[in-house]
């Protein structure tokens, strides 16, 4: 008995290594080892491609903190951060609570608001290039209907990057809708009918049932942001390229500037390792902050 | 704000009222619906005119004059044909390789007793702390190295990495009774057998959501597949359509239409299978729906 439960086992681990295996090999060939050469390369002066490497051990570092793009390329990280994290935010709680109570045109709206963020970035862009297009965008139109002049958002250091964050809303707030119109549903109706019976309005009711009760849901889509956010590329490569003069160039297109640009694939990875410390330290960070917040 | 219990209520009490701020609420609300699907409108309008009737003063909201010629063009004249059949590749591979190979692992880490299994969770779970960009560099150099640069292995390979579908499926399999498995067992079915004849048609409906998911997520996937492809033959959508502009000049119909038709298989994913969409994008956020 005691050996046939044995050879079982065996034969289960057997299953299980072969269950494993086609995942994992991928896992540690293509990501784990790739993680482990990125932090090695950061210790080396090597060119992309081709070339031997030469450790130079702690260099690369020392000029990424004199290194005057890199730091620009931070503070334009976090600022497209400021502005696409919190209105993305505020924009689909707010879609979220006026899809919810709609008993008319419910699937249609729905899926206005969350159509867009099925789309490619680079189709994204294509429409938005030609809805502010300086001579025929018909966003233009509007300004000037107001009696402003055309603005030629992608080159101009003022507008360029509120113009990116506020595409970026446009393209993804879906998302975050369909993770508030969960919440939301979530909530017990009883808590509402009691509110009201005692004569809530719906302002209070928003304040003092909704939003607390609703805050698991905010804090995820919080922290999915900011995670998500910190790595910008797309939008701002597509759109403005990182111009005009750096006043867009971001810290994940640095990286790409100096390894495919460059060539240089020591240097960049030492950028990467550092974009990849801000992204845990920030998402750690905000966890905690989150976390605090609600107990008090 | 939020009337809607209130007009419950008052239906309850078998009253008749126009809820004035209602009416209010919803007509706003179609209004900023309308609002966010116009550059979508915009593009299908000026993708059917002709390219004169583009560029004027006061273009006309309407397709008016009405011309597919965009659409022949671009058919017809740049890589868009090869572009598609690249990404429509590419994504279903992906889609397929993804969700099998997650299947298998998940199915293993939930229901299966072998050694070394904690750490393989730990593994996985470790790496949601690095993110995939940060690691584009020597995974460049990799794929060089093996010459799988401007190769389907190359934009493939690295996309089959998705831990968070096997977490997803590890919680589907963790809520299935523990005795359908152990009875399964004694009756003396493999695993493979048990997981195939009896979990995944169980799980069989968060699968099509995944698959759903993982597919648009493939076919609309930039950074990778722009950095390890640089000939315009082994181009996806996103990638090459970024090309037109170098290929007809400043030309807006054209552009339009080249948006629309890259845009549309994904559109019509959403549309026809919203809601599989949308459980799909629940469980990958970590919300289980």
């Amino acid at each position: 008995m005691f050996k046939r439960i044995t050879l079982r086992q065996r034969s289960n681990w057997t299953s299980a290594f072969l269950m494993v295996l086609p995942f994992m090999a991928l896992y540690v060939l293509f990501f784990l080892y790739p993680a482990f050469r990125l932090f090695n390369l950061s210790f080396y002066e090597a060119p992309l491609i081709g070339g031997e490497p030469t450790f130079v051990g702690l260099e690369n570092y020392r000029r990424l903190f004199d290194d005057f793009f890199f730091f620009k390329s931070v503070r334009n990280t976090f600022y497209f951060v400021l502005l696409s994290v919190i209105p993305n935010t505020l924009v689909g709680l707010m879609f979220a609570v006026m899809v919810v109570r709609l008993r008319r045109f419910k699937a249609p709206v729905l899926a206005a608001f969350f159509l867009p963020y099925m789309l490619p970035v680079s189709v994204v862009t294509l429409i938005w290039q030609w809805l502010l297009n300086t001579r025929f965008g018909v966003v233009q139109d509007f300004i000037q209907l107001f009696g402003g002049d055309p603005i030629s958002f992608f080159s101009s250091p003022t507008w360029g990057m509120p113009a990116v964050a506020f595409i970026t809303v446009w393209w993804t707030v879906g998302f975050n809708m369909l993770l508030f119109i969960a919440g939301l549903q979530g909530i017990n109706k009883e808590y509402y009918e009691a509110a009201s019976l005692d004569g809530a309005t719906g302002l209070q009711i928003f304040r003092h049932i909704t939003w607390p009760l609703l805050w698991p849901i905010t804090a995820l889509v919080l922290t999915l942001q900011l995670i998500l956010q910190l790595r910008i590329f797309d939008q701002v490569y597509l759109l403005t390229g990182g111009g005009p003069f750096n006043s867009t160039l971001v810290t994940l297109q640095y990286v790409y500037r100096v390894a495919f640009q460059s060539f240089d694939g020591g240097y960049s990875s030492t950028i990467a390792v550092a974009l990849f410390i801000i992204v845990l330290i920030a998402s750690f960070g905000q966890i905690w902050v989150l976390r605090t917040s609600r107990r008090s | 704000m939020l009337d809607a219990p209130n007009a419950t209520a008052t239906r309850a009490a078998g009253r008749r009222r126009i809820n004035v701020p209602g009416i209010l609420g919803t007509l706003f609300t179609v209004f900023m619906a309308a609002i966010w699907a116009f550059p979508l409108y915009w593009a299908v309008v000026t993708s059917l005119k002709p390219e004169q009737a583009v560029i004027v003063e006061n273009p006309s909201w309407l397709p008016i004059p009405f011309s597919l010629k965009a659409y022949i063009d671009v058919l017809s004249n740049s890589g868009l044909v090869r572009w598609y059949f690249n990404s429509v590749f590419t994504a279903l591979v992906i889609t397929v390789l993804v969700i099998i190979l997650s299947l298998l692992c998940a199915y293993a880490i939930s229901q299966v007793r072998f050694p070394g299994k904690n750490f393989l969770f730990f593994l996985l779970i470790a790496g949601f702390m690095i993110p995939f960009q940060a690691l584009v560099v020597p995974l460049f150099i990799q794929m060089h190295e093996l010459g799988q640069i401007n190769s389907y292995f190359g934009i493939i390979v690295p996309q089959l990495i998705a831990p968070i579908v096997i977490i997803v499926y590890k919680q589907f399999f963790d809520g299935v009774p523990r005795e359908l498995h152990d009875s399964a067992v004694i009756d003396g079915a493999g695993e493979f057998r048990i997981l195939f004849n009896i979990f995944l048609p169980i799980n069989w409906g968060i699968t099509v959501a995944l698959a759903i998911v993982t597919f648009i997520g493939a076919w609309n996937n930039f950074f990778w597949p722009f950095l390890i492809i640089s000939s315009e033959d082994m181009m996806t959508i996103p990638v090459g359509i970024t090309q037109v502009f170098d290929a007809f000049g400043v030309v807006y119909a054209r552009t339009m239409a080249v948006a629309v038709l890259a845009g549309l298989p994904v559109s019509l994913l959403y549309l026809i299978f919203q809601r599989q969409v949308t459980q799909g994008i629940m469980a990958t956020a970590g919300i289980k729906g």
